[in-house]
């Protein structure tokens, strides 16, 4: 019975409570991402955004969350119940499921799985589920086109994300996240004479990569300027139409893990996750956690620059860019690629 | 009992369950979702037997592409349900028929593997140790090592499919205004703007 407890009940308690501590720090992260998305948009167009609650408006999203719990959900007659509030669990339920093998600093993950980026690009590909099934429950016109299109939309751009996560792991050689980012410790700035540094990642080896992956990354997960599924001034709030109270915030809080998951992601495969930008003492000193944190929140930043200022995309327009553009540029590059490492023997 | 048979049976009830509702439910959106969790618990079943790769691929090609295409051909469809039904009886010996062979197929299988357990062992291919080799290099090594023509063989009948495919849908239409982003973008002063001196109380 003892052997049980050590063997099976306590590794399982350790990572329940490994889990619950990463789930509430990153919902308190989620929460002020969200502000600082408002504070950024307000700021571009010169105004204050939220400044009421608390100072700086700094407890704006909690004074919303508690808003959302209280209100009343409104469940249309038509709709498919169960689905309908289905939708919103799945959403959030696999958005929060990502996170489990994201490393935050050596070894600092919960399960370091030999297929982690496959699994985090298996998981992020049934976020769609949640979009379409609220889109069909809600038995209405509008959610119904905001569904369809953001299928066709998630599902064109996850082609061209496969293939620069194809491009990455080409010169690393593993799908362990843990060793995507202890890879990107020697490369270009090793050979330019700096190493350990900024240029070894994998943002200047494979640039081209980088920009369509962060492009794809604001298709995925319907940021503007591909907002089509909820485009506001076509199909009022697409898919949401119909949502109200806690389901609208569960759908809400699922799209901002599922945008933070992709800054992550970012920051894993082309900005040395938790690596110091230079090589010096007092940066070694700091510890990796916060470098991850300060990248992510860098490429959060640029998701919502892109917001405030780019303008939204037409429908045929976004299938162009992700069909014509996007896949033969990222299939070359992955050939590019694969010659280049086997021709100078780095592979 | 250990941990993993638990989540054997685990998996492995949910899977048979749902696959039973897909059949048994009257929506055919519903049908749909209990497809998805059939694969998914699937997936977790591949987890069990160490083929991590395996199941992430399933989740990705099946789950993430193949039955988001089904689930919009069928929400968009205006399935008649009664209508459907009506059939059932005409159709039952046929499927009885595929069930039967089926079930005969999977006997053979597993009785084989029961009689003659030294058959399983006598594979082409030694299945290397996964603490050496993770199971996604050793699968690379065998698609692209000893199976390479078969394997370039398959993406060229998937090609040819799929070039069929966008021929029989391709239709050129004459008297359709289509956008050309590089004509438009090649475009200068010169080109688009003509400067026209009017004189002044005459108009064109």
């Amino acid at each position: 019975m003892d052997s049980f407890f050590w063997t099976y009940v306590w590794p399982a308690l350790i990572m329940v409570g490994q889990s619950l501590l990463l789930l509430v720090c990153l919902l308190v992260f989620i929460a002020y991402i969200l502000l600082a998305d408002r504070k950024i948009w307000a700021a571009v167009q010169l105004r204050r955004g939220p400044n009421v609650v608390g100072p700086f408006g700094l407890f704006q999203s909690f004074a919303d969350l508690l808003k959302f719990i209280l209100k009343e959900p409104i469940i249309p007659a038509g709709a498919n119940k169960g689905v309908f509030l289905l939708a919103p669990l799945i959403s959030v339920t696999l958005a929060l499921a990502t996170w489990a093998v994201i490393p935050f600093s050596q070894n600092w993950v919960i399960a370091n799985i030999n297929v982690g980026i496959l699994y985090v690009f298996a998981i992020s590909s049934l976020e769609v589920y949640g979009i379409i099934m609220a889109g069909w429950a809600s038995n209405s016109k509008y959610p119904f086109l905001g569904a369809l299109r953001s299928a066709a939309q998630m599902v064109s751009y996850e082609v061209s994300i496969g293939f620069v996560i194809v491009s990455v792991l080409l010169c690393v050689g593993s799908l362990n996240l843990t060793d995507i980012v202890n890879a990107q410790h020697d490369g270009l700035g090793t050979m330019m004479g700096l190493p350990a540094s900024f240029l070894d990642w994998h943002w200047l080896a494979l640039f081209p990569m980088f920009v369509i992956f962060f492009i794809s990354a604001l298709a995925e997960t319907n940021r503007p300027p591909f907002d089509l599924p909820e485009a506001e001034s076509e199909l009022v709030a697409g898919y949401m139409v119909e949502y109200s109270s806690a389901p609208y915030m569960m759908l809400m809080l699922g799209e901002y893990a599922a945008i933070l998951m992709m800054c992550s992601l970012t920051t894993i495969l082309f900005l040395g996750g938790w690596l110091p930008p230079v090589d010096v003492w007092f940066l070694n000193w700091v510890p990796g956690i916060i470098w991850f944190m300060l990248k992510g929140s860098m490429v959060f930043f640029m998701f919502a620059m892109v917001k405030a200022f780019v303008p939204r995309y037409r429908y045929d327009q976004l299938m162009r860019l992700g069909w014509k553009v996007f896949l033969p540029l990222s299939l070359a590059m992955v050939v590019i690629v694969a010659f280049v490492l086997k021709l100078m023997g780095w592979a | 009992m250990g941990l993993q048979a638990i989540f054997f049976y685990i998996f492995a009830f949910i899977a048979v369950a749902s696959a039973f509702m897909v059949i048994s439910a009257k929506n055919p959106v519903h049908s749909v979702l209990f497809l998805i969790l059939t694969f998914f618990n699937s997936a977790g079943l591949f987890l069990l037997t160490g083929a991590e790769f395996l199941a992430m691929i399933l989740l990705v090609v099946y789950i993430g592409a193949v039955a988001v295409l089904f689930l919009f051909v069928v929400m968009m469809l205006d399935i008649d349900f009664a209508e459907l039904r009506s059939g059932i009886l005409q159709y039952a010996p046929i499927g009885i028929v595929i069930g039967l062979i089926l079930a005969a197929e999977l006997i053979v299988v597993i009785g084989g593997s029961v009689l003659a357990p030294e058959a399983a062992k006598s594979i082409t291919m030694p299945i290397p140790n996964p603490a050496v080799r993770t199971n996604t290099a050793a699968l690379g090594d065998v698609l692209y090592t000893n199976y390479v023509y078969f394997f370039q063989l398959a993406g060229m009948v998937l090609l040819v499919a799929m070039i069929g495919a966008i021929v029989l849908t391709l239709r050129h239409r004459t008297n359709v205004k289509r956008q050309d982003i590089s004509r438009q973008v090649a475009r200068t002063p010169e080109t688009a703007v003509e400067v026209v001196k009017v004189k002044s109380g005459q108009g064109l």
